[in-house]
């Protein structure tokens, strides 16, 4: 095979849309109310339409790998924490994982029952925040985010009371978890997974069926599941066009095949078939809290054997990565057998995903390119880390 | 205006059991202001979540009258820097506060804004906010609980009720010859230019004194 | 899904003339890992993407490999001369085997590292990564490779980032341009070998090498312009 014989390579490439009337040059961020931080798109407008997107990212760039390099194994946990500072649980999973991979650490049954408790409950507040913000964008002001920060409140106190900390929890650990459930700890979590459904169907009678919402979403941002595939996009954004791809299903990390549940997909890859999929996936997570929580067995959640102080893996490198709920985000460890990683890497879903926001404005109007990024769901501080 | 004589808190509270509200302008002045500080909507980081956190219905700031998050500098009284500064945004955030009409005042909301955080090593990362701009509270934590902003905010409308109108100590709305314009950095080759503000960010002495420790140690 | 080995034959036997190896990884995660020589990789890529079914590339990332000075004992045979017995004069040959030190250093580079998995073919278990891996000539000049992105779409954001980040060159990248830095900054930051700008003034409680840096920064002090004036 020669260079000449390469299929063609472009085919998932944005296609250029030539301009009607003149280009106004709009630059949205990094100070700008819908941008979820500090983002910059540099939009070219031909009127209302947009022909032309990018991105800008590093406003956030907080040298996390780099730190990383810096310091033991350990000490990194706590900066998972703020890489997407909405679901510090499932980062420190997935930082965790891989550390267990590389250096072949068993967990115990408790712990992962713990862990799937926790990255479930985070799961639930980051989508119901996720369409919170979602609905904010879409001139809802106050409401639905109102509503979804009430719930997530409850959630955070489960995370406060186990870890000590609302947002940062800092909670697992190589082989584990920190610290065990307090007392009573799984009578008020079954109490607020109880309550989990009511929210939801009063999140579903507010917008599901609203008018304005299927007007603003239906049939923007469309994604196509060939190209969703080809740029790497993961989560709910995957699955939204119709790709059957989780995590939890495919890797089976944890012990997530002791559980039962679907993994709701979309059809049509558009804004409405994002919000539907998190609802849904909500109600998948309720799920199996409502199998996990009444059967999570007594024992250790610490690997005896683990040292997580004065860690040293043999020289090898590992990739592990979780389902979190922006999609797949992975570690990339190198050991060269010191205790701090000589390679330290972090696969942020947040910035794959936005690889297709282009894509996905190209054409639309520029009032919708807020909608679609809303749509997306990522945070600033895994894009830019 | 000459010094106003101070009203003695006995008289006030006598006369108010009276049916008799005494006040000064001074204090009518910032009692409307305290009352109606604006924020900027301008998060950075992980605090930003904690900042809506604490406008959301459990922690409440409409209650301190700062519940109107105004998008554009223009329309907002305080900014809270609410999250890590990095040396890419710090432009931005120095020309946002330049836009910003005075009286304005500014939170620095966690670890990373006073200082860098648990970040500071990071090459890209600002080492606190006010190497560029005046910061009126510091509120320390990873990130900062509601509550604490809550209290920055109590912080800040005691200071603002204390601020005299007239004298040296007045604020910087009323000084005509106070420094409005901050320079804005100029991102470099290798790191911002200048890496710091002198005016606002005069160089701090090392707390502890080395000499001192040096002169300890065995020669 | 096949092991990397199987992989491999399968890509010498599918594309002759590839210069492509196996490089083991011995930990336990056992995630081996296939070299290609950049001219080969895109080739190497698109068979993997059409052929073997990797449609999704999910990880991209930049390795910085600095030179490596190896001091390794070589065990050689030699002829030794020797005194026997105390007497001069007579000495005797010997073939000997004698333990020598060499030091070699080899040569540092930069590496592009991909892990590709399949949606394709569905779950199955194990799941390991298919990990593709191509190196710089040297870590000054030749920083060369050819960007992947025209068969992964996934590789656009993290190629810049690694062209920001480590300095590589992606030839035939779309839009490489500087993505988390800004564009006028000059260093490639997260090579092992970079100096951050020193912008270190004070620490409430300095020890070790943050004490030995306050010092130097005290003793600059008296340099430095009088408080509140401007440079």
């Amino acid at each position: 095979m020669s260079a000449t014989e390469l299929p063609d390579l472009n085919t998932f490439l944005p296609p250029m849309i030539e301009p009607e009337g003149d280009l106004l040059e709009v630059a949205m961020g990094p100070h700008h109310p819908s941008t979820h931080g500090v983002f910059r798109m540099d939009v070219a407008l031909d009127g209302e339409r947009v022909i032309r997107l990018k991105p800008v990212f590093g406003y956030l760039h907080r040298n996390h790998e780099k730190i990383a390099e810096k310091t033991t194994y350990l000490a990194s946990m706590p900066y998972t924490d703020r890489l997407d500072y909405f679901c510090s649980m499932t980062n420190n999973w997935a930082y965790a994982l891989a550390v267990e991979k590389l250096a072949g650490i068993e967990v115990p049954e408790r712990a992962e029952y713990i862990r799937v408790i926790t990255a479930e409950l985070t799961r639930i507040q980051n989508h119901a925040s996720a369409v919170g913000f979602l609905m904010q964008e879409m001139g809802a002001s106050g409401t639905p985010l109102m509503y979804a920060f009430r719930e997530r409140e409850k959630i955070l106190d489960l995370f406060e009371s186990l870890s000590g900390s609302r947002m940062m929890c800092n909670y697992m650990r190589f082989g584990g978890c920190r610290v065990d459930l307090p007392a009573g700890w799984i009578e008020q979590a079954k109490q607020i997974v109880a309550g989990l459904p009511q929210f939801i169907d009063e999140t579903e009678a507010l917008l599901t069926g609203n008018e304005i919402l299927m007007a603003r979403s239906q049939g923007v941002g469309v994604l196509r599941p060939d190209l969703a595939v080809n740029a790497g996009v993961t989560g709910v954004m995957l699955r939204a066009t119709g790709v059957n791809y989780d995590l939890r299903k495919v890797d089976r990390y944890g012990i997530y095949d002791s559980f039962q549940f679907r993994v709701p997909l979309g059809d049509h890859g558009d804004i409405y078939d994002r919000y539907m999929l998190r609802v849904l996936e909500m109600r998948e997570s309720v799920k199996i809290l409502e199998q996990a929580l009444p059967r999570i067995p007594a024992g250790p959640i610490l690997d005896p054997k683990s040292r997580p102080r004065g860690f040293r893996p043999k020289p090898g490198e590992a990739y592990g990565r979780i389902e979190a709920p922006k999609g797949e985000l992975g570690f990339y460890l190198i050991s060269d057998g010191s205790g701090n990683p000589y390679r330290y890497r972090v696969r942020p879903p947040s910035l794959i995903n936005l690889t297709i926001l282009e894509d996905m404005c190209l054409g639309q109007n520029v009032a919708d390119v807020v909608l679609i990024f809303g749509s997306v769901d990522i945070v600033l501080g895994e894009v830019d880390r | 205006m000459a010094a106003e004589p101070e009203l003695q808190p006995d008289l006030k509270i006598e006369l108010g059991k009276q049916g008799v509200f005494v006040t000064t302008l001074n204090e009518l002045y910032n009692w409307g202001r305290k009352n109606s500080v604006w924020p900027m909507q301008f998060g950075l980081a992980c605090c930003a979540i904690e900042m809506i956190a604490t406008t959301m219905a459990r922690y409440d700031l409409a209650r301190f009258g700062a519940e109107v998050f105004r998008p554009s500098p223009r329309q907002a009284d305080l900014m809270i820097i609410s999250g890590t500064v990095t040396k890419k945004m710090a432009p931005q955030v120095v020309r946002l506060y330049n836009q910003m009409a005075e009286p304005r005042y500014v939170i620095a909301m966690g670890a990373c804004a006073i200082s860098g955080g648990p970040f500071k090593q990071g090459y890209n990362v600002l080492k606190g906010i006010d190497r560029y701009i005046p910061v009126d509270v510091h509120i320390p934590g990873c990130p900062p609980r509601p509550e604490a902003l809550i209290h920055a905010f109590m912080t800040l409308q005691k200071k603002i009720a204390a601020q005299p109108l007239t004298g040296e100590d007045r604020p910087r709305h009323l000084d005509a010859e106070a420094q409005g314009e901050f320079p804005v950095p100029v991102p470099g080759a290798h790191d911002l230019e200048p890496p710091v503000n002198r005016l606002v960010w005069p160089l701090p002495a090392p707390a502890t004194d080395l000499t001192a420790a040096a002169a300890k140690e065995p020669a | 899904m096949k092991s990397t080995e199987l992989l491999l034959d399968e890509l010498k036997s599918a594309l002759p003339g590839v210069e492509i190896e196996l490089v083991m990884n011995p930990s336990v995660s056992a995630q081996h890992s296939l070299r290609v020589a950049p001219k080969d990789a895109l080739r190497v890529a698109a068979y993997l993407r059409d052929v073997a079914g990797y449609d999704y590339c999910s990880n991209v990332t930049g390795v910085d490999w600095l030179d490596k000075e190896t001091t390794e004992k070589i065990r050689t045979t030699k002829t030794v001369t020797r005194t026997v017995d105390g007497i001069d004069g007579i000495a005797q040959a010997a073939e000997e085997i004698v333990e020598e030190t060499v030091k070699r250093v080899e040569p540092g580079c930069l590496e592009a590292v991909y892990h590709l998995y399949s949606m394709r073919l569905g779950p199955t278990d194990p799941h390991p990564p298919v990990v593709l891996r191509m190196r710089t000539l040297n870590r000054i000049d030749q920083v060369e490779l050819p960007s992947l992105t025209p068969v992964w779409r996934a590789a656009e954001f993290q190629e810049r980032e690694i062209f920001d980040l480590y300095g590589i060159v992606f030839t035939g990248h779309r839009d490489l341009r500087r993505i988390l830095m800004w564009d006028e900054f000059e260093d490639h930051p997260m090579r092992r070998d970079y100096v951050d700008p020193d912008d270190f003034e004070y620490e409430p409680t300095p020890h070790d090498e943050v004490l030995k840096r306050a010092e130097e920064y005290k003793a600059s002090l008296a340099a430095e312009l009088p408080v509140g004036e401007v440079r």
